[in-house]
């Protein structure tokens, strides 16, 4: 039995005809082509495929197409404002927070769901905490730490001017 | 994961249709065991009725002496609650511990406790404080419903609609959780009612699924106290045994993790 969908994925209105099967991260990467979004496991624990649904970070493998019918996706293909990276996107690349890369969207994903959970005020603990659901197998999550420190230290200054930035 | 047939009901009455009208139907909450188990294809419904859209189902109420939660409401909107946290901040505390912040996006408590995994955290607190759960057809008590591993009183069609906690006193909840998958490997909620009784429900350990420890239990009333268990022996007869854990390792694993619930829920 076919399911027809629609949602908005990165602004845009999508729509689709999909199986009662069809995970969300099937459709993502192999219909709308957006292959951005990673599938690192087949158990739920890795976290590449982290998409945010409605405004909340999920795993993109452990949710049916149609479970997002109507819904509103971001994946890490719509993060960057054109040519202008996200912050968090920005702060990876400067703090070289990836080695292969393979989870590094998911990673990224997370780390801005996080930083939004958090209103920005994030310290070393609490991000390593924080990232219990996404796997790297490369970097020993050191430079990863200090790239979303970096980028929630960077939002925390544009939302609260007064305060005073860890990193800087 | 094999072919299935998805649903989305307005209502309760449509969900329990569909699923009555399905060859072999399961209803969908989070479904963060449910879809990763059909991923493996160790399960196949013929049709997934989904529930977590269901506004009858949705919703936290608090009143003077009860937390009253819907089952289609996730984890992270009992960790998150300001209401939940302002009175009953071990509930609050537990939810924020399942899984990881991904899965609590998405995982609800109805859904953990139709699952009935003897791992998850819930159980717990459900049995310890003998919750009510109220369902599409009755209203069951904690110490009924829970019945072994993966294994509820719900039947075939029955859906889980809230689940109503008494406010304790005081509470706690401590957690060894495995590294790999967050599930406990012994979790232990301590709880002193209002009435000054204590109850110790214990989930990831006993071989038969969470339940209370009724020597814990009788220790602590006379003695509210992480050294009140100091010369308790857990037994590691009824203790689950894997690859993550011994029956003897988890055994000691439940004390310890009683007592730092005690610590904890002392100091709240």
């Amino acid at each position: 039995m076919m399911t027809s969908v629609s949602m908005t994925v990165n602004g845009k209105e999508r729509r689709a005809d999909v199986e009662g099967r069809t995970l969300l991260v099937t459709l993502l990467r192999e219909t709308f082509g957006l292959t951005g979004t990673h599938v690192g496991c087949d158990t739920s624990q890795c976290g590449a495929c982290v998409v945010h649904v409605d405004g909340k970070a999920v795993k993109s493998c452990t949710m049916l197409a149609a479970q997002a019918d109507g819904s509103a996706v971001l994946t890490i293909e719509g993060l960057a404002h054109g040519s202008e990276l996200h912050p968090v996107q920005a702060a990876f690349h400067e703090h070289h927070g990836l080695q292969c890369g393979f989870c590094t969207p998911g990673m990224i994903m997370a780390a801005v769901d996080m930083i939004e959970r958090h209103d920005a005020r994030l310290d070393e603990a609490t991000i390593r905490h924080e990232l219990e659901g996404n796997i790297c197998r490369c970097t020993g999550y050191h430079n990863i730490v200090k790239s979303i420190q970096a980028a929630a230290d960077h939002m925390a200054g544009q939302r609260h001017p007064g305060l005073v930035q860890a990193a800087e | 994961m094999y072919e299935t047939n998805y649903h989305r009901p307005r209502d309760l009455d449509e969900a329990k249709s569909l699923f009555a009208a399905a060859a072999e139907g399961r209803y969908l909450s989070g479904g963060m065991t449910l879809l990763p188990t059909m991923k493996q294809r160790l399960a196949a419904p013929s049709d997934l009725v989904d529930l977590a859209r269901l506004v009858e189902l949705k919703g936290i109420v608090v009143t003077a002496d009860t937390v009253t939660i819907g089952a289609a409401v996730t984890h992270a909107e009992v960790a998150t609650s300001a209401e939940i946290r302002a009175v009953f901040p071990a509930l609050a505390a537990l939810a924020g511990q399942i899984g990881d912040p991904h899965v609590r996006h998405r995982g609800t408590i109805g859904g953990s406790l139709a699952n009935d995994d003897p791992a998850a955290d819930y159980p717990a607190a459900v049995l310890a404080l003998d919750a009510t759960i109220v369902t599409t057809q009755r209203t069951l008590e904690a110490a009924d419903f829970f019945q072994g591993l993966f294994t509820t009183a719900l039947e075939d069609g029955e859906i889980l609609v809230s689940v109503a906690f008494p406010i304790p006193a005081k509470a706690a909840y401590a957690k060894f959780p495995n590294p790999a998958s967050r599930y406990a490997m012994a979790g232990v909620f301590v709880a002193i009612l209002e009435d000054g009784s204590v109850r110790v429900g214990v989930t990831g350990a006993g071989q038969d699924g969470v339940y209370r420890d009724a020597t814990f239990e009788v220790a602590l009333t006379a003695d509210f106290q992480p050294s009140a268990l100091d010369a308790i022996v857990v037994d590691p007869a009824n203790m689950l045994a894997d690859l993550h854990g011994s029956a003897e390792y988890r055994a000691n694993l439940v004390k310890v993790m009683a007592k730092r619930a005690v610590a904890a829920a002392g100091s709240s």
